[in-house]
């Protein structure tokens, strides 16, 4: 199959192992990735801050960009959902009924990774392994926006050497939400400590999640605590393999890694 | 321009604007006519504190007395007196003052209907049920109820029901949540409810 | 703005009621988040009432289905609401009621302080009512020297503890036992100084201070959760009893109501009485559910007055995104799995309309702008819309609140705000290739430049406080790509 990368603007400027995992677990499952050049920012930020004036031209060219291809992935669900639930209501909303049209089309053939994998490719068991005491967080947007339920659950558990702890009160928010934690930082950093709290009373090496934005926010905080505990984005997970040379352990880097 | 028609004026300007056509309103949720459980009923009364007795008709006597038994008691005037026994102070709710409801010990009533998978008993009241405020002050209710009036769920009861009458749903005794959002019951209404169960 | 057209949708008026905050809500949280015992307490009560309520709802296996029909029925209220409230006024009128209008806070405060005297009495009883606290009836009745007194138990210990209601359905829930017991004796007279901090021994208090009260108030004010238009019946649920004691003993009550409470027909209470019990006190049924049509001879009040109260509720109306937060019954299921609320409490929101409904509704009720910062007090998890009974969505009406704000501003300010700039160029960057290429290599600069979780300048410093930021990685997935 013949899959575009929605990159997502994040991964690409500040977590690419998320993508480049999500490319090399594409490929190692024989399907063939292409990357729009084109592509820069949904626009999701915009939008959620109460810019859709300024967003509409990043709709418009997402829109462009990936109108040719049939199946679009991005690794993360808040851009999915934002693509899927937003789109076409700021084209709506700037009276352009065509991009909306089209932009319900783009959003009907992209997909978060683990609905592509286990909804369109019908794979679960990805032939990973990844040898760590790993624990999940659902964001809010995979969870509650496009619904995944718990594909990302499934794909996991079938990961060879992974040892899968449940994350209490895993379905609170990590009080990211853009740029909420920066207009309401004490309530963000309040929300975070918490989730910190419970990530930490798993006793995992490893939180993962779907969304690098997410990661960014609990690995930010879990790097001041200097807890120990690292943040992989889902895709590098799935894309680590036994006897192939891509480490399991993502490269280290000062800060967070996602 | 009275404030009547301002407020309607208001809304159909801002209807106007934007109108909206009426949807249609599905309704796939469970309709009257479910089966009836008694015991359904009678667990989830139990479940909220209420007291439930099964007993024939000929018995309810023996059961007010065993709850209210050498107590003064307020009864709606169509009230069966066979209900009551001989141990009890009948006070007959002919319009009585609100102190003498007050300084009632219990109050005996029929009902109108209940809702088995709320555990709620409703009064409507009728002759046998009586006006709202005798089943509101005395501390302890205790609501006769035949087994015909019970009815599968809330869809039941209201197409039993009208508007006509004043209605008081009750479902366990007066209770608050109001501290640390645990049940706590008994507040201002009757702090017991007795359910006395007979067949039709 | 439009206020002064008669007949355009109109926002509350300042100067009354409580729907506006003396703070925003970044300023009021910081304060909430510092009190440790508040936190303790709301989550305490918070997680108490998700589990309960999570429980009751499994046992229904029509949940989204009474949800579905739930929020249908609301919105059919609404683009018929001016012919079903003539409907209800007619109804009313025909059962011996006597139907109001009251066009804003102001207006039905006069009124009801009006009715009131006509009565003679100078002391009114309550029933918890959302309506009759966003007007400031108790100041307005004060004013006026009658006495309002609170009857259920939470906005019992919130009146006499001078205090403002935190939560819509549990006014104190930010207070514990202890402090609860704390107030009772210091502000309840007569009461027992043995007083244990025991919830059936704080609830007996109240049911002995309150039972004269009852017996001797010749009126009583609600609201009402529901008004029947077709039948001209008004609902009231509750748990206590205090409901039934203002609506049954005295001779006069006075029920203030926002207009958008209609339901169209008796039959649809069969949904309302299913979803409000299970999404709010996470009960089958809440104990007690008085419904009556006018006066019934013999039987309650012999003088029944409905106030409908509009008071901003048209110009929620007006707008189409905005209008489905007039569906709200008033649960505070989304207060109840809000994480924001839970953390901050209610009184951070500065209207008598806390958590994640009131961000929505008080917002659009005085005019985005009076109550600025609420649409942002969300980290759009999107719990709440998950957890209403009427499916009211509540992250998109966020989200469009705040374009509304956005667009509010610019059109009030010449210059625009430094945020405005900053979206406006991002935006530009973004949708020009190599700006956006050339700003992914210079934020590598940083790598260098700042030192290991280095902090970000004002106003995203706010971030930095408590999270180290990322490093900047050597190289971007499309130079990667590039080179593959």
């Amino acid at each position: 199959m013949r899959i575009a990368l929605f990159v997502t603007c994040l991964a690409d400027t500040l977590f690419p192992e998320a993508a480049k995992a999500t490319v090399r677990l594409l490929e190692r499952l024989g399907h063939e990735v292409v990357f729009p050049q084109d592509q820069t920012c949904c626009g999701q930020m915009h939008i959620n801050t109460g810019y859709p004036d300024d967003a509409l031209r990043l709709v418009r060219r997402h829109v462009r960009t990936f109108a040719p291809y049939d199946v679009v992935v991005a690794p993360s669900g808040s851009c999915v959902g934002s693509v899927r639930h937003q789109h076409a209501t700021v084209a709506r909303g700037a009276g352009d009924e065509r991009l909306a049209s089209r932009a319900e089309e783009v959003a009907r053939r992209t997909y978060e990774l683990s609905e592509l994998l286990v909804d369109v490719l019908g794979v679960t068991d990805v032939g990973a392994f990844y040898p760590h005491r790993v624990t999940y967080h659902p964001t809010c947007h995979s969870l509650r926006m496009i619904r995944v339920g718990d594909k990302p659950l499934r794909l996991l558990r079938q990961v060879r050497g992974l040892d899968l702890v449940e994350l209490p009160q895993a379905e609170q928010c990590c009080g990211f939400g853009g740029t909420f934690a920066v207009k309401n930082a004490d309530t963000s950093t309040a929300m975070l400590a918490d989730k910190m709290r419970h990530v930490l009373s798993t006793r995992a090496d490893v939180c993962t999640a779907g969304d690098t934005s997410c990661l960014m926010h609990i690995g930010g905080g879990l790097s001041r605590l200097r807890a120990g505990v690292r943040t992989v984005h889902l895709a590098e997970i799935l894309a680590s393999t036994e006897p192939a040379g891509h480490p399991a352990e993502p490269a280290q880097r000062d800060g967070v890694t996602a | 321009m009275t404030s009547r028609e301002l407020i309607l004026g208001r809304l159909r300007a801002a209807l106007g604007a934007s109108p909206t056509t009426p949807g249609e309103v599905t309704r796939d949720y469970r309709p009257a006519g479910g089966a009836v459980d008694l015991d359904v009923l009678v667990h989830r009364l139990t479940d909220y504190r209420a007291t439930v007795h099964r007993c024939s008709d000929g018995e309810v006597a023996r059961v007010v007395d065993a709850i209210l038994g050498g107590r003064r008691v307020v009864v709606p005037p169509g009230l069966p007196r066979r209900w009551l026994p001989d141990t009890v102070e009948v006070l007959t709710d002919d319009d009585l003052p609100t102190d003498r409801v007050d300084a009632a010990d219990g109050v005996v009533t029929a009902a109108a209907v209940a809702v088995a998978e709320t555990g709620t008993v409703i009064l409507d009241a009728g002759p046998a049920q009586g006006r709202r405020v005798i089943s509101l002050l005395p501390d302890v209710h205790v609501c006769v109820l035949r087994t015909d009036q019970v009815v599968a769920g809330v869809p039941d009861a209201l197409a039993r029901l009208g508007p006509d009458r004043p209605l008081t749903w009750i479902s366990g005794p007066s209770a608050t949540s109001d501290i640390e959002l645990n049940r706590v019951e008994g507040v201002h209404g009757p702090r017991n409810l007795h359910v006395v169960i007979v067949p039709a | 703005m439009t206020e002064t057209f008669l007949g355009m949708p109109a926002t509350a008026p300042r100067g009354v009621g409580h729907l506006r905050g003396d703070e925003s809500f970044p300023v009021a949280a910081r304060r909430s988040l510092a009190d440790a015992q508040l936190r303790r307490n709301l989550g305490h009560a918070t997680a108490t009432i998700r589990t309960k309520s999570a429980a009751v709802i499994g046992e229904v296996p029509d949940w989204q289905e009474l949800r579905e029909a739930g929020r249908a029925i609301k919105t059919d209220v609404m683009a018929r609401l001016p012919e079903l409230l003539e409907q209800l006024e007619a109804t009313v009128t025909a059962a011996g009621g006597t139907v109001h209008w009251a066009a804003d806070a102001v207006e039905a405060n006069r009124i009801v302080t009006d009715l009131v005297r006509a009565t003679g009495s100078d002391r009114v009883m309550k029933v918890k009512s959302m309506a009759t606290q966003e007007i400031g009836l108790n100041e307005a009745l004060e004013a006026a020297g009658i006495e309002p007194v609170e009857t259920d138990l939470a906005e019992l210990i919130v009146q006499l503890g001078r205090d403002k209601p935190s939560h819509i359905l549990v006014p104190a829930i930010h207070r514990n036992r202890a402090e609860i017991r704390e107030i009772f004796l210091r502000e309840m007279p007569g009461v027992d100084p043995a007083l244990t901090d025991e919830p059936a021994i704080l609830a007996a208090a109240a049911r002995r201070h309150l039972r004269r009260t009852f017996l001797s108030t010749r009126v009583a004010v609600s609201g009402a959760n529901f008004a029947v238009a077709e039948t001209g019946t008004l609902a009231v649920v509750e748990s206590e009893g205090n409901g039934r004691m203002c609506l049954t003993l005295p001779d006069t009550l006075i029920t203030v109501m926002g207009i958008e409470k209609l339901i169209p027909t008796w039959a649809d209470l069969e949904v309302f009485l299913q979803l409000l019990p299970r999404a709010s006190t996470g009960e089958r049924m809440n104990p007690y559910t008085s419904m009556w049509t006018g006066v019934t001879p013999g039987d309650g009040p012999q003088d029944f007055h409905l106030v409908l109260l509009d008071n901003g509720r048209s110009a929620v109306l007006a707008d189409e995104v905005g209008r489905q937060a007039l569906h709200c019954i008033r649960c505070s299921a989304c207060l109840n799995v809000c994480p924001v609320y839970e953390r901050t409490g209610g009184h951070a929101y500065g209207s008598v309309y806390p958590g994640p409904i009131g961000a929505v509704l008080s917002p659009q009720l005085t005019g985005v702008e009076d109550n600025a910062s609420l649409p942002f007090a969300s980290s759009l998890c999107g719990a709440c819309f998950d957890a209403c009974p009427v499916m009211i969505d509540i992250p998109s009406i966020l989200v469009h609140l705040r374009a509304q704000h956005v667009a509010a501003y610019r059109s009030e300010h010449r210059v625009p705000s430094p945020e405005a700039i900053t979206m406006a160029a991002a935006a530009y960057t973004m949708d020009h290739l190599p700006l956006y290429e050339a700003a992914q290599r210079a934020s590598r600069v940083t790598r260098f430049a700042g030192r290991r979780g280095g902090g970000l300048p004002p106003p995203l410093s706010g971030w930095t406080l408590g999270r180290d930021l990322p490093q900047p990685p050597p190289q971007t997935f499309r130079e990667w790509w590039a080179q593959r």
